[in-house]
């Protein structure tokens, strides 16, 4: 898998909702297997961001290209990742992560296999018939992350998966996270309002905006992993992204 | 997350498709009657709406037809605040007090399941043929609604918000006055909505059985007389006022519900 | 040498469940002194809830005692004001009417209740949106409400179940710093519940580690960082780091 490939183009990405511009001409790339973080202040134009890029929006300007091509979610392998975690609560933890599969109509021998492997990945395979009432927050956090990744998305569209949870557990998601994303070559775009947590996570950090949104700077994030949050690079990229976003 | 992909359609674009929705379905009622055999049972709308309007000058029977409409709303209005003042008092207190709940909880799940109709024979025994056994029948259907929804809604108060008064300072007296009561407003109205239908509902079937006007009775004349113009007549008549006042309810529940979902 | 305002003395909290006694706290013994901010930081979701709900006298304790100010505890009462995670706010009031329903229940005369509620709403930065209804205000804004809410009723001691629990990253950081202001300005004895370590280290005076369910003391932590703390700071990540380790994994 090469690195310089570009999967997804956003190219003078703007959306205005009647008079109101809400995205002001964002344009950047993301390569093949890149984990791109997007931080911006709270207010900025987040939702509508993510509504734009997976299509669902239609575009005012610009235009956004998946491997070449205007995007389209019934073509281009997109998953997502929402705070609530949206597992379907009538069917297995099993059940939950082949269900992408299954919706893909793939073969039941590779939807047997594909499902253990990443429950295995996660940790779940012990838990692989309980029902999601009967796990807790970060298992079925897990649950979320195994679904999206075992349909081998093209991009992986993350919003705020960890919001809710506390330091320590969301440190020990993260790591999982970092590991699968390794292991799996998936390209992962991670929306946060944690800096700390885009500092931790990303190879790219893109600064947003208030609105009406645009890029403020792109940074690169090239510390070594496992990374320590009490390193001084550390902190100072940390200081770097606050300062570009600080409000409060 | 499904509701990323509804988009709330405004307000030009509701009333546009609501106008194109009744002006189709007025098109192929009109082609149905004057194109099928349908039409040697149903008159068309172009008939059906002449004689509406005709109908406000001319009387059917004794009466025309804004008078029968307000023959019947006169009953609907006594039977209806009646039974609604009754059903939300007793509805709430069976909510808050356990011993109000006590006796009359099973009393009232005897009466409720039983349809409005089923008490028009017993009705006409008890208070005879005039306007109180019609007050009578919907009051009982108003009041059971209503009931039943002024108890939810106490019954759903929201236990931290209660908590939260007590911890304020409040007493029992004060968190019944200002958080229970408040909170099921917006119950109590849902109730009172579906109340108005039904009492409507019960007036039509009282007048058909025993009147000398309102709507209810345009409607059996009709089917006496044959004359299917005169049924529609009241039919339309009936869904027009039901429309009416379901507006005036949500304008009401909306201007006193500013602070709730329903109220929006 | 100052008067403990919250004393617990082996506190015990079981719930009687359809599949047995579930112990929820067990054998907690804490005092808080009078204008300290006391931060009970642990993970998961049981057991502090519990602890501020018996100690405000919401919930009866199965066993020990509560005092605060040297009242045993009970029942709820104004001397005890609680800001809770959930917005608890009475959605059929404006902000107004929500700061000053504390003094009005307790018969307060209208002129002084409302100066009282003016006072806080100003000092929680909400000036201007005294006739917003709560469904019209962000979620930091409403808990803003819940802070002046329970401040105006001039409560000996405040309870604070997570209240930031919902809002995002930076908005927390805001709600912290504000808080720790709105303090500053006017002490009060508080107990702040929460699973953030960042903001635990951000506003405590001392930090009780409790375990989860059920929950009990593992270790406490005077926190000497001079204020405003910076987040970053090498002492205060020291300090992160060394509590997170201590503190029972959740699963």
């Amino acid at each position: 898998m090469e690195k310089n490939d570009i999967i997804l183009q956003v190219d003078h990405m703007t959306k205005s909702f009647g008079d109101l511009k809400v995205l002001n001409d964002i344009s950047f790339n993301v390569h093949r297997g890149e984990f791109l973080c997007i931080v911006g202040p709270t207010g900025c134009g987040k939702t509508t961001f993510l509504n734009c890029i997976t299509g669902l929006y239609n575009l005012t300007g610009g235009q956004i290209l998946v491997d070449g091509e205007p995007v389209d979610t019934k073509k281009h392998n997109i998953a997502y990742i929402f705070q609530e975690y949206s597992t379907m609560s009538w069917l297995t933890v099993e059940q939950n992560v082949a269900f992408g599969l299954k919706m893909k109509k793939m073969p039941k021998e590779v939807i047997r296999e594909e499902t253990a492997k990443v429950l295995e990945m996660v940790g779940l395979t012990k838990y692989k018939d309980y029902y999601p009432v009967e796990l807790s927050t970060s298992m079925l956090q897990r649950v979320v992350i195994a679904r999206a990744f075992a349909v081998k998305p093209d991009i992986l569209l993350m919003d705020e998966p960890y919001g809710q949870l506390d330091v320590e557990l969301r440190f020990r998601l993260e790591d999982e996270l970092i590991k699968l994303w390794q292991q799996l070559g998936t390209t992962v775009i991670f929306i946060t309002h944690n800096i700390e947590e885009a500092v931790y996570l990303s190879e790219n950090i893109l600064v947003l905006t208030n609105k009406p949104t645009s890029i403020k700077k792109k940074l690169e994030n090239t510390l070594l992993r496992p990374r320590n949050i009490m390193e001084p690079e550390f902190i100072g990229l940390r200081n770097q992204v606050t300062e570009l976003i600080k409000w409060w | 997350m499904l509701n990323r992909f509804h988009r709330k359609a405004k307000g030009y674009e509701k009333i546009f498709c609501a106008a194109i929705s009744i002006f189709l379905f007025l098109c192929i009622w009109q082609a149905v009657v004057s194109f099928t055999k349908v039409g040697l049972v149903l008159t068309g709308p172009v008939q059906t709406l002449s004689a509406l309007f005709r109908s406000i000058v001319q009387p059917i029977g004794t009466h025309t037809i804004e008078g029968h409409i307000l023959w019947s709303l006169s009953r609907v209005l006594v039977g209806f605040l009646l039974g609604s003042t009754v059903g939300i008092i007793l509805g709430i207190l069976m909510g808050w007090f356990r011993v109000v709940e006590a006796i009359f909880r099973p009393l009232y799940e005897i009466i409720r399941p039983i349809p409005p109709i089923a008490w028009i024979p017993l009705s006409i025994l008890w208070f005879g043929l005039g306007e109180p056994s019609k007050y009578f029948l919907i009051f009982i259907s108003a009041f059971c609604i209503v009931t039943t929804n002024a108890y939810a809604g106490v019954k759903a108060v929201d236990p931290e918000l209660m908590g939260a008064a007590r911890m304020l300072g409040a007493n029992n007296r004060q968190v019944f006055s200002t958080v229970v009561l408040p909170s099921c407003v917006p119950h109590i109205f849902a109730g009172l909505q579906i109340a108005v239908g039904a009492s409507w509902g019960c007036v039509v079937a009282a007048e058909m059985i025993r009147a000398s006007e309102g709507v209810g009775w345009v409607i059996v004349k009709g089917q006496e007389g044959n004359s299917t113009v005169q049924i529609l007549v009241g039919i339309v008549a009936i869904g027009i006022v039901g429309f009416v006042l379901a507006v005036i309810m949500r304008a009401v529940e909306a201007r006193l519900c500013k602070w709730s979902v329903r109220g929006k | 040498m100052t008067e403990n305002m919250i004393n617990c003395t082996n506190m015990e909290k079981t719930f009687e469940t359809s599949r047995g006694p579930v112990p929820v706290i067990s054998d907690v013994t804490l005092q808080v002194q009078e204008n300290e901010f006391l931060v009970l930081f642990g993970p998961g979701q049981c057991g502090k809830s519990t602890m501020i709900n018996c100690m405000s006298g919401l919930e009866p304790v199965t066993g020990g005692s509560v005092e605060v100010n040297g009242k045993r505890v009970s029942a709820p009462g104004a001397d005890r004001g609680v800001v809770y995670q959930k917005i608890t706010l009475f959605p059929w009031l404006t902000v107004m009417g929500n700061v000053e329903y504390g003094p009005k229940v307790r018969g307060i005369s209208k002129k002084e209740r409302r100066e009282r509620a003016q006072h806080y709403i100003d000092l929680v930065g909400l000036n201007g949106f005294e006739q917003s209804y709560p469904n019209q205000l962000s979620g930091g804004m409403q808990q803003r409400v819940g802070i002046a809410r329970a401040y105006c009723n001039e409560p000996a001691v405040l309870f604070m179940d997570e209240p930031f629990g919902h809002l995002d990253a930076q908005t927390r950081y805001l709600m912290q710093e504000d808080l720790m202001k709105i303090w500053e300005k006017e002490k009060r004895t508080i107990v702040f519940v929460t699973n953030n370590i960042e903001e635990a280290i951000y506003l405590a005076d001392r930090i009780v580690v409790m375990t989860n369910c059920p929950t009990h003391i593992k270790k406490e932590y005077r926190i000497r960082l001079p204020r405003p703390r910076d987040y970053v700071d090498p002492k205060f990540l020291q300090l992160r780091e060394e509590i997170s380790a201590v503190v029972d994994k959740a699963l």
